[in-house]
């Protein structure tokens, strides 16, 4: 009995000794997720360990339907440096992650189409037996700069394990109605991050996509109180100054119907494509500037021919024809599946209906003919 | 620091491949991943599948395999990824070995300079068909390139496709049963010599296209065979190809500066040679910027073996000028302008020497489809093109006969 009590004793010592704090990699990436300490899920809930901060953003990427968790943490010692005015300033040991999961279907790799909760975590993460995580990418600050890893989470969602190489999930996605859809859900080997992370294809240095001040200055509910996500983070020590209020337009939430169809469409295309689809981008190549900040008309793909889209015509003429949207390559390039056809290039295999209907009723009020 | 990341990588690697075995596949995208420069990556005789695309991101790295024939990655299977391989690099070689059936392009390298693609074979094997990926050999906003010896078949666009460029060669390639054989766009000083282009759609193409980062001019096509591409077009419709008639031996459309000289061309059975502007291609003004100059200028064509074109053109209006002028069993002259030229060019009512389209090419004769009068008015006269240009200079790659530098 009374050796019990001292067993008890050290493994309440064992587990109170667990450091509660993320830990910086600052050489190489472990071969375990939980190595880095930046979630527990032993309690059958995702629970993010002390410091790390969870946000969304005003408008995100689509992936499949797959819900995504994002967080960002920088060590304590190392905060007050962070400066998103200026787009600079992450401090080494900043390590942002993403993961991303669906609620779980009845069948073995049968996941269904969930719920995003905009501004505050979702509380599907408090029933992980509900719950299937499939991946979390890691985007690491080190001394040479961001590296980008991958890891995938195992059968039992007690850990996840790096991946170098990448690889396919085979997976079933069961909408509202039931209908199933077999999809190839993509988890990206190293080079393959930099194909959305290196918006500049002439540095080539990667970075992250979604904190940015357009996507990232928006509430979110920390412990049941609702701040901007820019003043929590001034809140934390995070920041070198307090944000202005000024300091950043926005981009608006393209579900948000209250918001006009232009600025709406233009937030779903600038998460979506800008990556590439920007001046100094891997896609300059093609000419169209799909960034939110694009103004001309032919940019932004209004009359645009098409330069080397092969089968991604659809055999249409315009990359945009104004009112046309069946008109439109644009249109055709989201509702594809086909990899060499549909955009963005990677880490889509499902169309997204919601968003291929905002970008057509776009199209549709648009003035003007080619 | 990255060194030492990649060093633990290999760790693991090593540490799992003493009980999960490592397919040859899986080890080329390890070696894509971990490559630093100088490092050559060997790829053994065999046929390799991949359901995903490869990227090579790091500069100065060789990718060698077995042969042509010998080392083949197959894209049959794939589910993810635009292209076969993507490098986005500079210092890259790529040599001897095969990439087969990609869903999108085979071979894409997107920025970077000193670029080497030598006998490789980008192929979607069967017939020729729509369905099949756009590009075979890609480099796109590159310097320095050189493209020798490589094989391209069954490309939906093209074959061999340099584009945005600067300081490129292509030489000693085969190009068939693609729309395209071989084609420049807007790339700047292009030597395209020494290569055979037959079965194509159209064989060897020197575009401009609106609404880029550079408008190409200063390439050079000579001592190339270029012969019976009479495919039919299987592009897809919308893409600037696919308005290629079949039947075409050499297209330069809205490119200046363009140099063709000394190639055996022949058995076209739309036209030999066709100098065009973008409104041949049936686009309206308002898709160009108005900074896009659309018109041929500056083409000299001289000392080319032409034969046996014209038959039986792929195009309404050539069709209808052909019957017309040249009676049922008649041919069209080999070379063929649509007549567009730019006229607030003119000096004096006329188009200064530099930007003419000059023949120095025997009894070929010249077809002047005059577009601007809305093909009502052609002409055969080839006193307009009795003229000569400034022969442009070789491009110089700075590398010795076999291609290094």
């Amino acid at each position: 009995m009374r050796l019990l009590g001292v067993l008890i004793l050290v493994l309440v010592v064992a587990c109170t000794d667990t450091k509660s704090t993320p830990v910086f990699h600052a050489d190489n990436n472990p071969s375990s997720l939980s190595d880095w300490n930046l979630f527990k899920t032993s309690s059958g809930k995702l629970e993010l360990t002390e410091g790390v901060v969870p946000y969304d953003l005003n408008s995100s990427l689509f992936t499949d339907y797959a819900l995504k968790l994002r967080t960002i943490w920088v060590p304590r010692q190392r905060r007050g440096v962070l400066d998103l005015s200026e787009d600079i300033g992450f401090p080494i040991g900043t390590v942002i992650s993403k993961t991303f999961y669906y609620p779980k279907g009845s069948e073995p790799e049968t996941v269904l189409m969930g719920q995003e909760v905009a501004g505050a975590l979702n509380p599907l993460l408090t029933r992980l037996d509900h719950v299937k995580l499939v991946e979390t990418r890691l985007l690491v600050r080190r001394d040479s700069g961001w590296e980008a890893v991958s890891y995938v989470w195992n059968s039992t969602q007690s850990d996840a394990k790096l991946t170098k190489i990448g690889g396919v999930v085979d997976l079933t996605l069961a909408d509202k109605e039931l209908n199933r859809t077999s999809f190839a859900y993509l988890v990206p080997d190293i080079n393959q991050c930099a194909g959305c992370h290196a918006p500049n294809n002439t540095s080539r240095e990667i970075e992250p996509l979604g904190i940015k001040p357009r996507h990232f200055n928006k509430e979110f509910t920390h412990d049941s109180k609702v701040q901007n996500q820019l003043e929590h983070l001034a809140v934390l020590g995070y920041l070198r100054k307090p944000p202005s209020s000024d300091m950043v337009s926005p981009n608006v939430d393209w579900t948000n119907t209250k918001y006009s169809l232009d600025r709406r469409a233009r937030a779903y295309l600038d998460i979506n494509c800008s990556h590439c689809h920007n001046p100094v981008g891997p896609a300059d190549t093609s000419g169209l500037d799909l960034t939110v900040s694009a103004r001309d008309k032919l940019d932004l793909g209004v009359c645009k021919l098409p330069i080397a889209a092969g089968a991604g015509t659809g055999g249409r003429l315009f990359s945009i024809v104004p009112g046309q949207p069946d008109a439109s390559i644009l249109i055709h390039r989201l509702e594809t599946t086909d990899p060499g056809a549909m955009m963005p290039e990677l880490g889509r295999a499902l169309q997204h209906k919601e968003g291929v209907a905002l970008v057509r009723a776009w199209i549709e009020e648009m003035d003007g003919e080619c | 620091m990255r060194k030492s990341l990649y060093a633990f990588l290999g760790l693991v690697i090593v540490g799992c491949s003493s009980n999960v075995e490592v397919s040859v596949e899986q080890r080329i995208r390890e070696q894509l991943i971990d490559a630093q420069p100088g490092d050559v990556i060997e790829i053994p005789a065999g046929k390799f599948s991949f359901e995903r695309g490869l990227s090579l991101t790091s500069d100065g790295v060789t990718i060698r395999g077995q042969g042509m024939d010998e080392t083949v990655l197959s894209f049959a299977g794939q589910v993810a990824g635009a292209e076969g391989l993507l490098v986005t690099a500079s210092y890259f070689t790529i040599e001897d070995l095969a990439i087969e059936d990609t869903k999108g392009d085979g071979l894409k390298v997107n920025e970077g300079e000193n670029i080497t693609i030598r006998r490789v074979r980008v192929e979607w094997t069967g017939e020729p068909k729509t369905e099949n990926g756009a590009y075979g050999i890609y480099p796109v906003q590159t310097t320095n390139v050189l493209v020798e010896d490589t094989i391209t078949r069954g490309a939906s666009d093209a074959g061999l496709y340099v584009g945005q460029s600067r300081d490129v060669i292509v030489r000693r390639n085969l190009a068939e049963f693609n729309v395209a054989g071989i084609e420049i766009e807007n790339t700047i000083h292009a030597d395209v010599y020494d290569n055979v282009a037959t079965n194509n759609t159209g064989g060897i193409l020197v575009f401009n296209m609106p609404q880029l980062m550079q408008e190409g001019k200063a390439t050079r096509v000579f001592k190339n065979r270029v012969y019976a591409n009479n495919t039919r077009n299987f592009g897809h419709p919308g893409t600037p190809v696919a308005s290629v008639p079949a039947g075409t031996g050499v297209i330069v459309n809205s490119n200046d500066q363009v140099e063709i000289f000394e190639n055996e061309i022949n058995d076209h059975k739309t036209a030999n040679i066709i100098i065009s502007s973008l409104f041949m291609t049936g686009y309206a003004d308002a898709t160009q910027s108005s900074a896009f100059d659309p018109y041929p200028e500056g083409i000299f064509i001289y000392d080319n073996k032409i034969s046996n074109g014209g038959s039986a053109p792929d195009n309404k209006e050539l069709e209808m000028a052909r019957t017309l002028i040249f009676g049922e069993k008649g041919r069209l002259p080999d070379i063929v302008w649509d007549g567009f030229f730019d006229p607030e060019k003119l000096v004096d009512g006329k188009i200064p020497d530099a930007l003419k389209i000059c023949v120095d090419n025997g009894d070929v004769g010249i077809l002047n489809v005059n577009g601007p009068s809305g093909f009502t008015q052609p002409s055969l006269d080839k006193r307009p093109f009795m003229c000569t240009l400034d022969k442009l200079p070789a491009v110089d790659l700075g590398r010795d006969n076999q291609g290094r530098t």
